[in-house]
Order: C-alpha cells, then sequence, then structure tokens
C-alpha cells in the first residue's frame, strides 16, 4: 500500500492534468434518509446493492443518492445499516469469494434534462465481497458523466482493495458504511499550445534580436575601420609630408 | 543561452533518430509488391506484332498497364476511391485508350506506351449509360458518350466537344446503347420496359435527328442485358419466357415489329431459370459488328450462331463450354471456347482451350491450350484472348485467364504459364507473423531434451551422436559458404522453397499469414515476398469480417503450429477454419459448430495438453463455446473460471458489458457502462497486444527518482465521435476503461474535434490523431498514465486491486499532413524506444519517435528534463526526411500496418498493406546488437595478433634483462 502523502507530491511535480471532481461528505449513515424528498433544488436516485451466496444478483436499496444540479455537482450519500442478518450473508459471499455489486439508473445530472430523464437501464459496478469486509466497508463510489452531464458508468473500489484473508471479528466494523462519494466529468484534453510558444519564441528573439539591430555598421566593425583609417591617415600624412617635403624643396629649388 | 542549450540538445536526440538507408541497402531487407485488383475491363494492344502491353482498369478505381512477358507493370494510374473514381468504360484505339470515369463525370484519353494523359474533358451530369467509338469511311475520328438524357460527340483527336444533344422523352425512356456502323449516322436505343424500344438516329455532322421511330417488345425491360447488335445494324435480343430470338435491321425503313425466330427451331434448349447471354465482336469500330455471335443457354453452355439474311443457322454446338471469348487479329476473327480437357468427365481441375474460325465454327489445328486448375483456387471467372499472326500467316493466340479468387494467368500454348498475379492482395484485410520451423538438425536437438531419461549410457550416446550431426550441418555450411563465395554475387540468390525454409539464426525471416477480403488465404515468407501457399476459402459472403489468431507457434515440436480464422458474415454466424500457418494445409482438427452469432472471440493464455491456446467464443445467448474443448482444457477453465472476465461492446446502443466466466461455461454480466448514443458514438474500442513487453516499469527522472508507469494489461481505449458534427460542438471523447471492473479510469474530450481518429494504445500510453475543426488540421494528442512515485504492488497487477486512479498526463500537437493509419514497432523485451509508424495518404510510412510525442515535455527547458532527455515542447511535430522508411517505395492506399517483433531486440519488422505491400525492419534505437556491414575484422583480429605476438616478444626480451641483470 503506498502512503497517500506520496502521491500527492507526485502531483505537484509532474503537473498532472487535474480532474475536476467535487468530493461529497463521507456520510456515517446514522442520519435517517428523511432529507430526501425535502430538498427541492436538487433530486435523488437510488443506491442499489447485492451480495447472494448463489452470485445470482437481487438488488435492493443500499441509500439514495442526492444530487444537486448547478455548476457545483454536490453530491451526498445517504444511507442506512447493515442489518445482522445482512452482515451474516455479507461475510458468507467473502468467505466464497463472491461479488458485491452495485446499481444506480441511468440519469441526467443536468437540471433542464430532469424531464426527459427516463432512460432505460442500469449502470452497474462490483467489488469482490472479501475486499469490502476486510476494509471494514469503506467503499469510494464514483459516478462518471459525459459532456451534456448523463451518467454514463459508476465504479466502486474499497481501500485498500486487497483480500488478504484477515478475519473481521468485530461485528460493529461491518455496521455501517464508510463511503466517499464523488461525480466526475471528463476533462478538456488540451490542444497545441501554439499561442505559448509563439510568446516564448518571440521573447527569446527579442533578447536576442534586440542589441544586435541596434549595433549600427560602424559601431560593428569599429575595431576593423578604426586601425585602416589610422593606417590611412598615417600613409597619407606620410604622404602629404613627403610630397609637402619634395615640393617645398622643389619650389625652394626653383627660386 | 538556454534556448541555444536546448537547440543543441534536440539535434543530440536527433542524432540518434536518423535511420535512413543508404543507397546500397535499397532492397536488401525491405520488398514492394504492386497490384491492381480485380480486372474489370483487359484489352491486349493489337496495334502492332511486337506489341507487350495489357491494359487493364479495375474494380479498385486504377488504371494500368502490364507487361504480357513477364506480367510486371509498366505504370500505374490510381484514382480515387469510391465511385467519383469508379472506371466504368475503357475503350482502345490504336496508341491511344479512351476511358470514362466516375460515372460519366469525366472523358480521357491516355497515350497507352508510357500512361501519359492526352486529354481530359469534363462532361455534363448525368449518368452514364455506354459510350462507343464512332468511325466514318474507315478511320474513327469520334467518340460518342450516351447519358440518361443526352449524348454527345467528341473528337477523339482533343477530347473537344462535336454536339451535344438532349435525348427526345428522356423521362420515360431508358437510354441504353449508342451505336454506329461507320456510315454516317449515329443510332441510339432506348426501352420503355415492357413496352416497346425506341430508336433515334442522329447526324454525326451536326446531330440532327434523322429519324425516330419505336418498335414493339412488350417482353423486354433492358438492352444491356438481353440485346446485342450483330451483322450490319441488326438488332438482337433474347427473350427467356418465350424462348426466341428477336431480330430487327435498325436502317430499315418499313419494318415495325421485331422478327421472332424460336430457339426450338435451332435444335437447342435453354437451361431451366437461365437468362440467355448474346455475346457478339465488332472488330473495327468503323465496320459493322460481324453476323457470328455466340449465344449462352447454360452455366456451361454456349452455341455459336450466324446471322445472315434475316435467318440465324447454327454454326457449331458447344457442351460443355464454361467461357467463351472472341478476339481478331488482322482480318480473321477467332472464337475461344474453355470446355473440360475429357468431354464425358466434367472435371472442373483440367481444361483446355480451343480456337475455332468465327466465320465457319471449325476448329482450328493445333491451338489447343490445357488449362490446369489449381486444387485451391477458384472458378475460372472471365477469358481474355490475345491473338497474333504467325509467319505461316496462321492464327497463334495467349489467353488471359481470371478466377474467382483473383488470379490473373497467362498462358501459350501448349498450355505454359506465361506469369501469374495473386490480385487478391490488392485487399488484404488482416495478417499475422509466424516464425519459421526449425531445421532438421536443431528440431532433433529439441527432441533431446523434450524425451525422458531412459538410462544413463543410451542419453551420452544420443548426445554423441547429435553432436556429430551438428558437426555435420556445421561442415556442410562451411562447405557451402565456400562454394558460394566463388560463384559471383548475383547467382547466390537461391529460391525460396518449403525444403529450404527454416528459421534463421536471428528470426528475422518469418511466414507471413494474410487474409484477403475474398476469402483467399496466403502464405508469404517475409525475406522474399515469395507466396509459398495459397488457400481459397469458396462461400465466403463480401463484407465478412475475419479474425485470425495463432493458437499455437512453432515453439512446440513436435506439434505442427496451428492458426484459427473466424470469418464472420453479416449476420454474425462465423465459422472456424484451422490451419497449419507454415505448409497452409488445413487441419484436420474438428472444429465446433456455430448456430448463433458470434459476439466475441478471445484467445487465452491457458493451453491444451498439445500446447494449443484455447480459444472462447461467446454467442448472442451469452453462451460460451471452447475451442479445443478437451477434457483437461474444460477442466482448466472450471478451475480458472472466476478469473476470466471479457467484455462486449453494442456501439449501436453505446454500451460497454462486462462477463465472468462461470464454471459451467455460462456466463454473467457485473459491469455495464453505457454512453448515450443522443450525445457520441462510439467509433474505436482498443485493447493491448497480448505479445507487447514493458521492460521498463518507471521513467528515471532528472533527479534520480522513478516515476512508476500505470502499466494495465486490462485497460481499454475507447474512442467516440459526437453525434453533432457542427464545427464548433463537434468533440471526440477518449475514455479509459477497465476490461475486468468496468472502472472508468480516465475520461476526457477532446473539443472541436472530428474524425478521421487514428489510434494505438499501448504500454502506458494511447495516442490518437483526429481532425481540428476549429484550425482546419490534423493533430496528435498522446495521454500517458502513472502510478506516481510508489507502487501500489509491485509484484502483480490486478485489476480489482488497484483503488487509486493512475495520473494522468496529456499534451497535444499539430501533426502537418494528414494520416491514413497508426500503428507502434514492437520488439522482443520492450527494451528498444518505441516508434510510431505513420502512414500518409502519399503512400510514405514515416517512422515518428515517440519520444516527440511525450506529454512531460516541457514548456521551457530545465537542468532536470535536460538530464531527462525530454525535448522542449513545440507545438508543431516535425516531418525529416530521413523519417520515411519507405523511401521511395510509396505503399498507396495504406490501410494498415502490422508490426512484429524479430530475434533482434534492437530490430522490428514492419509490414504495410493497402493496395501494395511493403515489407521492411526498422531500427527504433539503431542497431545496437549488430555489427556493421562494414565492420573492420581484418584490421581488429591484425591488431589483436600483433599485440600477443608484441606481448610474447616483450615478455621474452624481459626475461633476457632480468637474467642478465641477475649475472650481473
Amino acid at each position: 500500500m503506498a502512503p497517500l502523502s506520496s502521491s500527492f507530491i507526485a502531483i505537484v511535480f509532474v503537473n498532472i492534468v487535474g480532474f475536476y471532481t467535487q468530493y461529497g461528505d463521507c456520510n456515517n449513515g446514522r442520519r435517517v434518509p428523511e432529507t430526501i424528498e425535502s430538498d427541492l433544488t436538487g433530486f435523488s436516485v437510488p443506491l442499489e446493492h447485492s451480495f447472494e451466496v448463489d452470485d445470482v444478483p437481487r438488488f435492493w436499496v443500499r441509500g439514495n443518492i442526492q444530487l444537486k444540479a448547478g455548476r457545483e455537482n454536490n453530491v451526498f450519500l445517504s444511507q442506512a445499516m447493515l442489518s445482522e442478518k445482512d452482515r451474516s450473508v455479507l461475510k458468507d459471499v467473502a468467505a466464497v469469494d463472491g461479488l458485491y455489486r452495485i446499481r444506480i439508473p441511468r440519469v441526467s445530472l443536468q437540471a433542464d434534462r430532469q424531464t426527459d430523464r427516463q432512460l432505460e437501464g442500469y449502470l452497474t459496478a462490483f467489488v469482490r465481497a472479501c475486499s469490502l469486509v476486510e476494509s471494514h466497508l469503506s467503499d469510494v463510489i464514483t459516478l462518471h458523466t459525459d459532456v451534456s452531464g448523463f451518467v454514463i458508468g459508476v465504479s466502486i473500489v474499497t481501500m485498500p482493495g486487497a483480500c488478504r484473508g484477515a478475519e473481521v471479528e468485530d461485528e460493529v466494523d461491518l455496521e455501517v458504511f464508510n463511503t466517499t462519494i464523488s461525480v466526475m466529468a471528463p476533462v478538456n484534453a488540451p490542444a497545441p499550445e501554439t499561442a505559448l510558444f509563439i510568446e516564448r519564441m518571440e521573447q527569446e528573439m527579442d533578447k536576442k534580436g534586440k542589441p544586435q539591430e541596434q549595433k549600427s555598421f560602424f559601431a560593428k566593425y569599429w575595431m576593423y575601420i578604426v586601425p585602416l583609417v589610422l593606417f590611412l591617415m598615417m600613409s597619407g600624412a606620410q604622404d602629404q609630408s613627403g610630397g609637402g617635403a619634395g615640393g617645398g624643396s622643389g619650389n625652394g629649388g626653383g627660386r | 543561452m538556454a534556448g541555444l542549450c536546448s537547440v543543441f540538445s534536440v539535434c543530440l536526440c536527433l542524432l540518434g533518430f536518423s535511420a535512413a538507408v543508404f543507397e546500397d541497402q535499397v532492397g536488401k531487407f525491405d520488398w514492394r509488391q504492386q497490384f491492381v485488383g480485380k480486372v474489370q475491363f483487359a484489352l491486349f494492344d493489337t496495334h502492332s506484332q511486337a506489341s507487350k502491353k495489357l491494359l487493364v482498369a479495375t474494380e479498385k478505381n486504377i488504371f494500368a498497364s502490364l507487361n504480357s512477358r513477364t506480367g510486371d507493370l509498366f505504370w500505374r494510374h490510381v484514382d480515387k476511391t469510391g465511385p467519383d473514381g469508379h472506371i466504368n468504360t475503357l475503350m482502345m484505339h490504336g496508341q491511344d485508350a479512351v476511358v470514362v470515369v466516375g460515372n460519366g463525370r469525366l472523358l480521357r484519353s491516355w497515350e497507352t506506351t508510357v500512361g501519359g494523359l492526352n486529354w481530359e474533358t469534363v462532361l455534363d451530369t448525368g449518368s452514364f449509360q455506354s459510350a462507343a467509338y464512332i468511325g466514318v469511311q474507315d478511320v474513327v475520328r469520334y467518340v460518342a458518350v450516351l447519358k440518361k438524357s443526352a449524348i454527345s460527340l467528341h473528337y477523339l483527336s482533343s477530347g473537344h466537344q462535336k454536339w451535344v444533344e438532349n435525348l427526345p422523352e428522356s423521362d420515360t425512356v431508358q437510354y441504353q446503347t449508342v451505336y454506329s456502323g461507320g456510315n454516317g449516322q449515329v443510332f441510339v436505343l432506348g426501352v420503355v420496359p415492357n413496352s416497346h424500344i425506341v430508336i433515334v438516329e442522329y447526324n454525326i455532322e451536326d446531330g440532327e435527328i434523322m429519324k425516330q421511330k419505336s418498335v414493339a417488345a412488350p417482353w423486354l425491360s433492358s438492352l444491356q442485358s438481353s440485346c446485342v447488335m450483330v451483322g450490319s445494324g441488326v438488332l438482337l435480343c433474347a427473350d427467356p419466357t418465350t424462348k426466341s430470338l428477336y431480330t430487327f435491321p435498325l436502317q430499315s425503313a418499313d419494318q415495325t415489329t421485331m422478327t421472332p425466330i424460336l430457339l426450338e427451331s435451332l435444335g437447342v434448349e435453354v437451361a431451366a431459370g437461365f437468362q440467355p447471354v448474346l455475346i457478339s465482336t465488332q472488330p473495327h469500330p468503323a465496320r459493322p459488328p460481324l453476323s457470328e455471335f455466340f449465344l449462352q443457354l447454360g452455366p456451361d453452355y454456349h452455341i455459336l450462331l450466324q446471322l445472315k439474311d434475316g435467318l440465324v443457322s447454327t454454326l457449331r454446338d458447344f457442351n460443355p463450354s464454361y467461357l467463351v471469348a472472341f478476339a481478331t487479329t488482322g482480318e480473321k476473327t477467332v472464337a475461344a471456347v474453355m470446355s473440360p480437357k475429357n468431354e464425358t468427365v466434367s472435371s472442373l481441375y483440367c481444361t483446355v482451350i480451343n480456337l475455332y474460325s468465327a466465320d465457319t465454327g471449325r476448329r482450328l489445328l493445333d491451338t489447343t491450350i490445357i488449362y490446369s486448375m489449381d486444387p485451391n483456387g477458384g472458378k475460372p471467372a472471365k477469358l481474355y484472348i490475345h491473338t497474333f499472326l504467325k509467319k505461316d500467316d496462321s492464327v497463334g493466340y495467349r489467353v488471359l485467364v481470371q478466377t474467382e479468387d483473383l488470379v490473373l494467368t497467362f498462358l501459350q500454348q501448349p498450355g505454359r504459364v506465361v506469369w501469374s498475379r495473386e490480385e487478391a492482395l490488392a485487399d488484404v484485410v488482416t495478417m499475422e507473423m509466424v516464425d519459421l520451423p526449425l531445421t532438421g538438425t536443431q528440431a532433433e536437438l529439441e527432441g533431446e531434451f523434450g524425451k525422458k531419461a531412459d538410462g544413463l549410457l543410451p542419453m551420452v550416446l544420443k548426445r554423441l551422436s547429435s553432436q556429430f550431426i551438428l558437426l555435420q550441418a556445421w561442415m556442410s555450411h562451411l562447405w557451402k559458404l565456400f562454394y558460394d563465395a566463388r560463384k559471383p554475387r548475383s547467382h547466390v540468390k537461391n529460391e525460396v522453397t518449403f525444403e529450404t525454409l527454416s528459421r534463421d539464426e536471428f528470426n528475422l525471416q518469418k511466414m507471413m499469414v494474410m487474409v484477403t477480403a475474398s476469402g483467399k488465404l496466403f502464405g508469404i515468407d517475409s525475406k522474399s515476398g515469395t507466396v509459398l501457399w495459397k488457400q481459397y476459402l469458396e462461400n465466403i459472403q463480401p463484407n465478412s469480417v475475419f479474425k485470425l489468431m495463432v493458437q499455437r507457434t512453432t515453439a512446440h515440436f513436435p506439434h505442427p503450429p496451428q492458426c484459427t480464422l473466424l470469418v464472420k458474415d453479416k449476420v454474425g454466424l462465423g465459422s472456424l477454419y484451422v490451419f497449419n500457418p507454415i505448409f497452409g494445409k488445413k487441419s484436420h482438427i474438428s472444429v465446433p459448430a456455430l448456430p448463433r452469432p458470434i459476439l466475441q472471440s478471445l484467445l487465452l493464455p491457458l493451453m491444451d495438453q498439445d500446447y494449443s491456446k484455447v480459444l472462447l467464443l461467446i454467442d448472442d445467448q451469452y453462451k460460451v463455446t471452447a475451442f479445443p474443448s478437451t477434457k483437461n482444457v474444460l477442466q482448466q477453465l472450471q478451475e480458472m473460471a472466476s478469473s476470466i472476465f471479457f467484455y462486449l461492446v453494442d456501439s449501436s446502443q453505446g454500451r460497454l458489458s462486462g462477463f465472468r466466466l462461470r464454471k459451467d461455461l455460462s456466463t454473467e454480466l457485473i459491469w455495464e457502462v453505457v454512453i448515450p448514443t443522443e450525445v457520441q458514438k462510439i467509433v474505436g474500442v482498443k485493447g493491448k497486444r497480448a505479445n507487447e513487453h514493458v521492460h521498463s516499469q518507471g521513467r528515471v527522472m532528472g533527479d534520480r527518482s522513478v516515476l512508476y508507469k500505470y502499466l494495465n494489461p486490462n485497460l481499454l481505449a475507447v474512442v467516440t465521435e459526437s453525434t453533432d458534427s457542427h464545427q464548433e460542438r463537434s468533440f471526440v471523447g477518449i475514455f479509459l476503461i477497465d476490461g475486468v471492473t468496468g472502472r472508468i479510469v480516465h475520461e476526457a474530450v477532446q473539443r472541436k474535434a472530428r474524425r478521421p481518429v487514428h489510434f494505438v494504445h499501448s504500454e502506458n500510453w494511447v495516442v490518437y490523431v483526429y481532425w481540428n475543426t476549429k484550425s482546419r488540421r490534423n493533430e496528435f494528442s498522446v495521454l500517458e498514465l502513472f502510478e506516481g512515485m510508489e507502487l501500489y504492488n509491485s509484484t502483480v497487477f490486478s485489476s480489482l486491486d488497484r483503488p487509486r486512479p493512475p495520473q494522468v498526463l496529456q499534451q497535444s500537437y499539430i501533426f502537418p499532413s494528414p494520416i491514413s493509419t497508426l500503428e507502434a514497432t514492437l520488439t522482443e523485451k520492450g527494451i528498444t524506444s518505441r516508434h510510431l509508424l505513420v502512414g500518409l495518404p502519399s503512400g510514405a510510412i514515416v517512422s515518428l519517435p515517440k519520444m516527440f510525442l511525450d506529454p512531460r515535455r516541457p514548456e521551457v527547458a530545465s537542468d532536470q528534463s535536460r538530464e531527462e532527455n525530454l525535448i522542449p515542447y513545440s507545438p508543431e511535430m516535425p516531418i525529416r526526411t530521413e523519417w520515411f522508411i519507405n523511401y521511395n517505395q510509396t505503399v498507396s492506399r495504406v490501410r494498415g500496418i502490422y508490426t512484429a517483433p524479430s530475434g533482434l531486440e534492437s530490430t522490428c519488422l514492419v509490414v504495410a498493406y493497402g493496395l501494395d505491400i511493403y515489407q521492411t525492419r526498422v531500427y527504433p534505437s539503431k542497431q545496437f546488437d549488430v555489427l556493421k556491414d562494414d565492420y573492420d575484422y581484418v584490421l581488429i583480429s591484425s591488431v589483436l595478433l600483433g599485440l600477443f605476438f608484441a606481448t610474447m616478444i616483450s615478455k621474452r626480451l624481459a626475461e633476457v634483462k632480468l637474467l642478465n641483470r641477475a649475472w650481473r
């Protein structure tokens, strides 16, 4: 089992594409599901589960998922305790390595689509009953929606997820679900980032290009021009002085 | 400075990728074969005697010229796919060929020697009916094109339109035929089904209607299927109900009804329920057709008839006869008839082709060609005759036969096959590569280890004997090397046969098993491209789905390798075909009957006692059939049942569902994901390849920590496309779903994207390509999944016990070209870096390093990213010319790329198929485990020897020196 903290370090480090998930509260299940009808802004869907020794699914209600429509898909789960009979059945199922299944009806989370949400069928998922027992009923349920808000899939995992054959002695551990429920919408895949790249290229060009452009021809090549000019001046001056002297003498001679 | 550094690092990276071939390596490791597809029209160039051109137009919209001596392509023009490029008709006159393309959209004239376009004319809209050459006074000047409601005449020299005329009453009359006898008129024939025939006569010069008349024919529904022109302008029709022929001379002024001729009066009988077919010939387009014609009365029954002065007489009766054809050379016209060899025993496997004089029906002497059919092939379907005049003025001929399994065979007397082409390979659907078997000696060694020990002495003896055999083999190998070395290079090229077929040292030569759409299977040697075996499966319905699976590889000597082909027809009803992939022989294993449609098939890693993997077939009632279903297998399945999961995809309802196997081979539904079809529909689902190995569990990062990959072997990549195709609202959805638990691991939406979508799913990444509707360009996107800095369970992966979702990184890039297909390279152990093989519509195949498709490419290069060899992000993906693995050997219409590992870790075998087949090898990380071709063995051995002697000499000298010093 990996410690939780290290994965968060990794998130910071590798710049992960974020999941836009909103976690609901971890309901302890003892609250009675009275608030279902009273909540007018949202709506609720039943969460059903099934665990049978003969492995033929027979679903019954485990709790109610309350969905608040709106921008923030707040989701709550209210559920009852497991009865003593259910607990023993669950343990029996775990002993024969049976499956614990959940299902929810197909719905849309979008408020304006509430009217036409009579979609047929259910979305089902499962987890091994033994891992549910061994995790003391700690599970994570995620509802996946598509772009338009339809729930397309449900997933359940237990924390921890392994079946090690550990005996759960304390019956109290199997009474209450410790559930984390969340809704996950698709992330927007990134498009090629041209704007940033061009910006960066321009910055680099600016850095490199500006000082070079500002330099004039003379500023660039002064080290060659100055000696040349000096040389020319020197040689010219010599010529002049020589010529002047010659001329002078010639003149002098003419006198 | 940082920029300069990054540029430098990019250059360094690229240095490693330059994997182009050298000039002298061309064709050494690769080969290409070009095909044309199913032939629709074939014409021999009869313009000159020495000509060896054969023009073909095919159903694949290809117009090509073949060398009739060798069967090679002179040139080939590949037109658009679909009805836009469909070739309606092909006619040839002299050096030029006239082609009508795209349901009468274009009229083209080609120069046939080099395949150049003479001219092209865009025709008026209207569905094409027929076309004909129009000649005046023995010279062909024009070409007439008949459409549904208009006829146009074009100059043959330039393509310019001479005139176009609307046809009278074209909404009721179906005009179907255009005819000209070469004397100044053009006849257009139309029919009002079950009522009458309409004949319109046009003036060639100005398109004026000269005459128009109608002839009652209440029994006629189509001119094209039951009428031909015979003799000098006589329309001849066959009526199956009254079993009679009807004639009507077009130019007659007074006649208003067709003259019936009862077939009974000729003494022949039409086979029950058979539509009689008339075949006539017009040797020269500027002259009227011959008065002789064939009448097909049954599937294997033709008679040669003659129409003279309005009377039909029988020239010869051919019963039985499969195929007939007319051909003309010079002034002589002959008829070729394919009939069974022995007239009493109608064996299809040996047939003869004979020539008959068309005007008398007499058999020409010494003109028999024996055509023996391939017992694994199909029946002959079409016959084309190439005739020529011999020196003694007699007629010689060659035949081109196209069979049902799309083999083109060119024969000459007395039955020698000049060449044959396997055109079924133009439509490869799926393929697998199978290792070749070991040689006899290697197998002997294997056998030694396989057998149980039976005493010390026998084992020693066996060991010695096998060692002796090995020694013998090695000596003969040396001798062969020595012998070959003396011969010039070009002679060494030895033929590949079944006898010489054995695995090479590095397993680079394999057997390619290819399945084609026509239902023909091929076994091709991957080194040379030679077809080693072929098998035609009859009764394959068009549009069947094929799935090829290797149930037993070559590794289990003495059990032969075994492949299974699952063929599903349109309804989903399946059948299994089990065969040996090396020799192509059908296996005698009894296959289970599959009465119900098959939804899914999966090959388990479980093995029977004879090492064949178990194949599970799931039918539409979710019942499972196992093959093989021996006791051992069923027992194993019972034990494993609770850990065998499978998934089904119903894209019409957007439903993905998971099932688990029960002990009694029934199944139970365990998960369900439904993607509403109102919003998006599933385009494709891909898992990972079963034979893929990943060597490295994680990636070492700049700070020496490890980022572990999320390597879920059960992960499925599901790609959807929005139903709304508006450019702002369309999107492509990517779902990563665990195939065992149904958990949606990741869900992403690419906005403003549309198909074509191609994707590859491998290792811990998914790469997909889509069309960006907003920017109007193709883009690549890569998703990589990581577990994080620590593995959850490093020993074993279980989908049932992986509670935390992976971290997903994604990046997108612009790709400057459209894409036909996408595949990833595959190597033996997965150590070599991966490349993506991208097939482009231009026919090129680009080997794109996966390094460029890495979502961890940083915006700005840092020290750590440089340490990791990450290339700084740039939005545009480059295409470098040295990445084209097929240099100038373009693969037309590439549809799929198949990759297979070889025995060398550095080398991956690649086969690209489409219209052409191209096989090559790629080295994604260069040939790190192979010495170069030009490795200097002489230098290294001389250096070694030199050093050895230097050591010896210096040792001796040192000893002497020591001795001398000791004496001192």
